[in-house]
């Protein structure tokens, strides 16, 4: 590695850390309702949406008014995004003329996009009408991860609140998210990457002759918009087919920089925000803290694994499917941080990782999106971590757990358990059942131990709602479109709906002021023991299977076995 | 009901907020403020003809070009994609080896030569515009002796290829770089 690539990754990570309090201090206030300097701005436009909308922002909702409502505008997404697909032939601003999909493939990218897992089973340049990717995946873009950040809301105030009945408003919440962060974020970093080549144009693509005489189709679009939104909410899902890899949705190491950052910035600003939101910024710094050293590690691993000599290749600088202008050093920081976070976004191939920093980025998605994680989605699935943490500690000194002078009982940690278990079913049941018949196994790009990696990596990245993929397996087919949907319909409703039960359970209980019994959770021997739960659910669950693809794979690849 | 009736009316507003406004709005600035970027980096060359972006790779596979990043759609644009071959394939491992012998022998290099890594393997694009300064010294000799340059030409060309260098962004930022659409573009001005 270059020094320059050392420094990179320094600033990422210092970064990383001088903004969360500013932007997640900035974000509780938002949702506190208190004044920010966008208030001003903002208030009147806030106030004229709900006026549109029919929205009482003073009426507060239970946790089961809170799912419903949460549901219903979910679907009306998903009927967009499917409506369009199936239509875009017959409507405006298509000038490349494409066709409407499949219904499967509409199906499966419409519920894709509605959970925040933006799996592209589809190119967006061949398949997709810019009307199609602006008013029906760019919109989702939106809301989906605001959407999260509602959960997540909902979920801090159910810990925070005294026996209330209810949790906040999902509509408020909803708009707010999206007004007051994700726009502004969005408007602000599409300039600067248009700055940097990122196309922004409703032009039909443009017709050029090469200098060796041949044409080149000019691909366009309303791409800058539509990417800035896709890296800021933990999206994922490319403008173009190839992602970020491609020149014009990621043109610069500079740009590379920004949209690499911008995975991870709403994420760990809200383990701030919760902090800010239950009364106790320790708590959301502990959890940062607990984040960061996995992303650390597995970050570490990957360098280490990718710079190794790979004798089949014969080369221990492998950059198949990779950038120049990114090199191998800002592929391993953008393959983990992209997994961690459940954005799915590549800016190189993770098909042709090494054997272990491809399993390192199935791990992240393995425990559960929860390092830093999809935002909003990343804090709430954490805390399910966090429930069975106490609980455990609970059992180890023998009294009832406690978390934030809420009771933990057995209602919040069958939950949680179900929050846990639901992704993971998904993964391990989807993938056997791939590999056992044979509308699983003729999509497969690669052979031998790899191929089966193929599969695990893609039920891995629908049930973390990641959307980043082994990209040689053929996905737009029935059996994977149908499977992969179910799939991503499990990890996203599998986890909000317990959040929210917790939420409201919690949420009516008394409050019960720390006692020298209490098991303090703004420690370092929390993160200690949080980290062992997530690494013992995370092995005890997957390390058969991934033993049986990238560990095995690494090791026959060191003894020079090819397939 | 109601949740259903303000569920439709929110998405609607939040439609046009998001998915017809802000495009619009990113538009508006991107074309007024950096219009040749937002329309593709379209490069124009005799008799204002446009020659492709400098952003998207091109094939060249003349003799007197330098030669872009193998890639595995063969340079096409709509759509555009990468081999996703695994670390133990043995299609990658037999292509790797042809490419690595296809250009010492193009190139006219020892045997022995290290090639490098971004000529022997294909980009994730497809459409990578870059190669190493390492990769475009190796091919500058053959260039010159195609183009029949004499000594003094071959020294331009020489410091052209080092001219055409990109460092870090902001001393920084990504791995030096050269772009080969440029680079050949200004092979072809030279004379």
């Amino acid at each position: 590695m270059q020094t320059t690539e050392l420094l990179q990754i320094a600033l990422y990570f210092g970064l990383l850390i001088i903004l969360t309090p500013l932007i997640g201090g900035f974000m509780a206030k938002i949702f506190t309702g208190e004044k920010t300097w966008l208030t001003p701005v903002l208030t009147p436009v806030e106030g004229f949406i709900y006026k549109l909308s029919g929205v009482d922002d003073r009426e507060e909702m239970s946790w089961k008014q809170y799912a419903c409502a949460l549901l219903v505008f979910n679907l009306l997404g998903f009927l967009a995004v499917f409506i369009l697909m199936l239509t875009q032939a017959a409507l405006p601003l298509n000038p490349q003329g494409v066709t409407g999909t499949s219904v499967l493939l509409a199906l499966n990218t419409a519920v894709s996009f509605m959970t925040n897992t933006n799996w592209q089973a589809y190119s967006g340049e061949a398949a997709l009408s810019y009307l199609t990717q602006m008013v029906g995946l760019g919109v989702q873009n939106f809301v989906s991860a605001a959407t999260g950040i509602a959960v997540m809301v909902a979920l801090a105030r159910g810990i925070a609140r005294k026996q209330g009945t209810s949790v906040g408003n999902f509509w408020v919440d909803l708009t707010r998210s999206t007004l007051y962060i994700l726009l502004p974020l969005s408007l602000l970093l599409a300039i600067i990457l248009i700055s940097q080549g990122v196309v922004q144009s409703f032009g039909s693509y443009v017709q050029t002759t090469t200098l060796e005489g041949r044409s080149q189709m000019i691909p366009l679009g309303a791409a800058a918009s539509q990417i800035a939104i896709k890296q800021l909410g933990t999206n994922g899902g490319g403008f173009f087919g190839v992602n970020s890899a491609h020149p014009f949705e990621n043109p610069t190491p500079f740009s590379n920089f920004l949209q690499v950052f911008s995975i991870l910035m709403l994420p760990a600003a809200l383990t701030y925000t919760y902090g800010k939101i239950v009364g106790s910024v320790k708590q959301g710094w502990t959890l940062f803290a607990a984040m960061l050293v996995v992303l650390l590690i597995v970050l570490g691993v990957s360098l280490w694994s990718e710079t190794q000599y790979n004798s089949v290749l014969q080369t221990a600088h492998q950059m198949e499917g990779k950038e120049q202008r990114f090199g191998v050093a800002n592929s391993m920081l953008w393959g983990m941080t992209t997994t961690v976070a459940s954005n799915g976004s590549v800016n190189a191939m993770h098909d042709s990782f090494s054997p272990l920093a491809g399993g390192m980025a199935m791990l992240n998605m393995m425990l559960g999106e929860v390092i830093f994680g999809g935002v909003g989605a990343g804090m709430y699935g954490m805390l399910m971590f966090v429930v069975i943490t106490v609980f455990i500690a609970g059992l180890m000194v023998g009294r009832t757990p406690e978390y934030l002078g809420k009771k933990i009982e057995a209602f919040e940690v069958q939950m949680a358990m179900v929050a846990i278990l639901a992704p993971s079913a998904v993964i391990l049941i989807g993938t056997m059942i791939a590999v056992l018949i044979p509308q699983g196994l003729s999509s497969l790009n690669n052979q031998g131990p790899h191929g089966f990696s193929e599969i695990l990596y893609a039920f891995t990245s629908a049930a973390g709602n990641n959307g980043s993929a082994f990209g040689g397996l053929t996905v737009d087919t029935p059996f994977y479109n149908i499977a992969l949907s179910l799939g991503m319909l499990i990890g996203r409703f599998g986890v909000i709906l317990p959040a929210l039960a917790i939420a409201g359970s919690l949420v009516g209980k008394k409050y019960t002021p720390p006692s020298l019994g209490t098991f303090p959770t703004d420690k370092p021997l929390f993160v200690v023991l949080l980290l062992a739960v997530i690494g013992i659910v995370g092995a005890l669950t997957f390390f058969p299977a991934l033993s049986l693809g990238p560990i095995v794979e690494h090791l026959l690849m060191n003894s020079g076995k090819i397939f | 009901m109601k949740t259903t009736l303000i569920a439709f009316r929110l998405f609607l507003v939040m439609t046009l907020l998001t998915g017809v406004l802000y495009p619009l709005a990113v538009t508006g600035l991107g074309q007024g403020f950096f219009s040749h970027k937002a329309n593709g980096s379209v490069l124009q060359g005799l008799q204002n003809k446009a020659i492709g972006s400098e952003l998207l790779a091109q094939k060249f596979d003349s003799v007197i070009y330098f030669q872009s990043r193998p890639s595995a759609c063969d340079y096409g644009t709509v759509a555009s994609s990468a081999s996703n071959k695994g670390p133990t394939s043995a299609d990658l491992q037999k292509t790797a080896q042809e490419r690595r012998t296809t250009f010492r022998v193009h190139n006219n290099l020892a045997s022995d030569q290290e090639v490098p890594s971004e000529m022997v393997f294909a980009s994730g694009s497809g459409l990578d515009p870059h190669i190493s300064p390492e990769a475009a010294r190796l091919q500058m000799s053959r260039v010159a002796k195609a183009r029949g340059c004499n000594e003094e030409q071959t020294q331009a060309l020489k410091q052209l290829v080092e001219r055409s260098v990109k460092s870090p962004q902001f001393g920084m930022f990504g791995i030096p770089r050269v772009n080969v659409l440029q680079l050949n573009r200004a092979v072809d001005a030279l004379r």
